[in-house]
């Protein structure tokens, strides 16, 4: 990865404790990732199949791995004969170079675009702006992050962190038609997203998409989504330009029977999402480029067990059951790709001379959970370890703190500071604690005390 | 060098002490479900697509016309080009844009998951046809009708595009609350034919 700045500077252990102070975002995220790990569960446990299911996932693309020359040449030819072009663009800079100047040979200076991490990753809409052209994000959560003028926290829900009142503030703020008198209430809000963006994707006349898998076969791309503001982009404007990474590639159209079935039950915990969008070349007069992305790849590729990372299909299940992703949130890890998937993928593409991304391989307690719900069973943990033996020594012991057990610790040693508390209700005056824990709760968020019994309180707590 | 052989190259590099599984896919364990076996596949797809919100009526083949003319009950949709014979409710609406909704045959349906796909074919309409009207009516005939997703896969055309569709619209951005209804049509209601 090139030098794009996502997210926060700073490392992971201190993110993670300005996070975890921060309980409106761990209120959110819990609620968030608990809601959809259980409708994976669910969704998942329909299948009597789904071990098969992820073994040939895994199989698929680890043989596509191995023979990715000769696929993206397979794929180049299948695009051109279907009326596409097809580009190649070595790093960040060369990929935001080449879609400047396909934008500005339309002779437009504005774009919409569908949620695409690879475009994130290479920083398109600073570079486009730079050139004088405006990217408008089409997703809901992206649009919330887009106008709040914010970073993805999540790679499914970007806006996890927000919440509903945050939103209606920010769109009453940043959207001149936003109605008045809107509520918070999300149908409103959704509403509202809907009337401002029709307007934009019935005008507009370049869009720029990424895409969730390609075939090589027959040089289909494939998207999957939920809103529609995909299919409006893929379909309405004159121009389509998608990039993508060289990893995205599936050998044959069959193998979608596997992905199809993979994907949606892992990243919304639905049966299928509501559209998945298919195209092969230039479709019904569309002008189509696609922009293949190596930007670090080639490196992690070369890695014989990080490579492993490349398989992912960025379905963010592993990180719904992280418990240090839970309590840390998204932008700790400064990158576009954050959890367990980021903390393996993210030192591996953009190295590690900085004292974030060596400390990225220290933030996971290696519980293993990530391994298990991974359909394509990308085991983070081995990866995690090989990268911490690769981390520079210096910088990731200054990190150090082994970020996961700090953050684990910060909540338990907060929890044994208020159950003490607790008892000693009478005598401690609100949001300090006495003593030499007065200088930790200082820049600390420590709820009300409980009246109830400590027995009862920490019940309470165990389960919750 | 340019970017292609550059990228090329340094895929070359990268794998060169790999093992090589041969060049076909024949190593790929494939032991997941190829067929699903359904009893009823009517029934089964009927209730996962109700499962999404969307409205669902199952209807002899013979009732059909009446059936869609009680469903467009005056609205102003949009007929695609091909639509067979008899399914017309009444005068068709050119502009999508400007239309109360759609009316379409599909391609395959997938009773597992509770889809549609369109391939855009006679009586199915362009994309934009199907995707900016706000309420999209679709007829399934039965036989159209595959247990799971490999069965649909493989009776699909890749050269044609493809919009697979399982309910309304949705979003749960905010707050994970679902919200039916962005970008597509808000209404999503499906007629099997039987
Ligand atoms: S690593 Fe596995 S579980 Fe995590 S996002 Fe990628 S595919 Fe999903």
């Amino acid at each position: 990865m090139s030098a794009t700045f996502l997210g926060m500077p700073g490392n992971f252990p201190k993110n993670a404790a300005e996070a975890v102070q921060n309980s409106q975002l761990r209120f959110n995220l819990r609620k968030a990732t608990h809601t959809i790990r259980d409708k994976r569960a669910a969704v998942v446990g329909e299948l009597p199949d789904w071990q098969e299911l992820r073994a040939a996932g895994k199989a698929i693309k680890d043989h596509t791995l191995r023979h990715l020359d000769r696929y993206l040449l397979q794929l180049e030819e299948a695009v051109t004969r279907a009326g596409g072009t097809v580009h190649w663009a070595r790093d960040a800079a060369e990929a935001n170079r080449i879609v400047a100047d396909l934008v500005k040979a339309t002779g437009e200076t504005e774009v919409v675009k569908v949620k695409s991490m690879a475009t994130q990753e290479i920083g398109l809409n600073e570079a486009l702006a730079k050139e004088g052209v405006t990217a408008y994000e089409t997703d809901l959560a992206e649009l919330i992050v887009q106008l709040g003028d914010d970073f993805p926290s999540h790679i499914l829900v970007p806006a996890i962190h927000r919440n509903r009142s945050e939103i209606r503030e920010i769109f009453l703020r940043e959207m001149p038609d936003a109605p008045a008198g809107l509520s918070d209430d999300p149908a409103a809000l959704a509403e509202a997203a809907r009337l401002h963006l029709r307007e934009r994707f019935l005008r507009s006349k370049v869009a720029i998409s990424g895409a969730n898998f390609m075939i090589a076969e027959t040089g289909t791309l494939v998207v999957l989504e939920s809103e529609g503001n995909g299919r409006m982009c893929l379909t309405l404007p004159r121009t389509l330009i998608s990039v993508v990474g060289i990893e995205k590639l599936l050998p044959t159209w069959r193998d979608l029977e596997v992905f199809l079935q993979l994907l949606p039950r892992s990243s919304t915990g639905e049966r299928m999402n509501p559209y998945t969008s298919m195209w092969t070349g230039s479709v019904e007069g569309q002008d189509f480029h696609l922009v293949l992305l190596d930007n670090g790849r080639t490196g992690v590729l070369a890695d014989e067990v990080g490579r492993q990372a490349l398989r992912c299909i960025r379905c963010s299940a592993c990180l719904n059951v992280c418990p240090v992703y839970e309590r840390a949130g998204g932008h700790a890890y400064g990158s576009v790709y954050p959890g367990p998937i980021g903390a393996i993928l993210t030192p591996q593409l953009r190295g590690m001379s900085s004292d974030l991304d060596a400390s990225l391989p220290f933030a996971s307690s290696l519980c293993g959970a990530c391994y298990d719900v991974c359909p394509v069973a990308i085991d983070i943990p081995e990866v995690l370890v090989d990268l911490r033996a690769k981390a520079p020594h210096g910088a990731a012991e200054r990190a150090g703190m082994k970020a996961a057990g700090w953050v684990l610790n910060s909540e338990r040693r907060l929890g044994a500071a208020q159950r003490l508390a607790s008892r000693m209700r009478r005598f401690v005056p609100k949001r300090r604690l006495p003593g030499p824990l007065a200088a930790w709760t200082d820049t600390r968020d420590v709820p009300d005390i409980p009246e109830e019994s400590f027995r009862d309180w920490w019940e309470r707590n165990e389960r919750a | 060098m340019s970017a292609r052989e550059e990228i090329l190259a340094r895929i070359r590099t990268a794998v060169a002490g790999a093992r090589d599984d041969g060049p076909a896919d024949a190593g790929i364990p494939r032991g997941y479900r190829a067929v699903r076996q359904v009893d009823d596949l009517v029934e089964l797809f009927a209730e996962r697509v109700r499962d999404y919100r969307a409205i669902v009526h199952v209807v002899p083949e013979d009732d059909l016309t009446a059936a869609l003319a009680r469903v467009a009950g005056g609205r102003r949709l949009v007929l695609p080009e091909g639509l067979p014979g008899g399914w017309a409710p009444g005068p068709g609406h050119a502009d999508p844009y400007t239309a109360d909704g759609v009316l379409t045959a599909c391609a395959v349906a997938v009773a597992e998951t509770g889809t549609i796909v369109l391939d855009h074919g006679p009586g199915q309409g362009t994309r934009a046809e199907t995707l900016v009207p706000d309420h999209h009516v679709c007829v399934v005939r039965a036989a159209q009708i595959v247990g799971g997703v490999p069965e649909a896969v493989a009776r699909l055309d890749p050269s044609r595009p493809l919009t697979w569709i399982s309910g309304p619209s949705a979003t749960s951005d905010i707050e994970l609350n679902r919200v039916e209804g962005v970008h597509g049509p808000r209404t999503l209601e499906v007629v099997i034919a039987t």
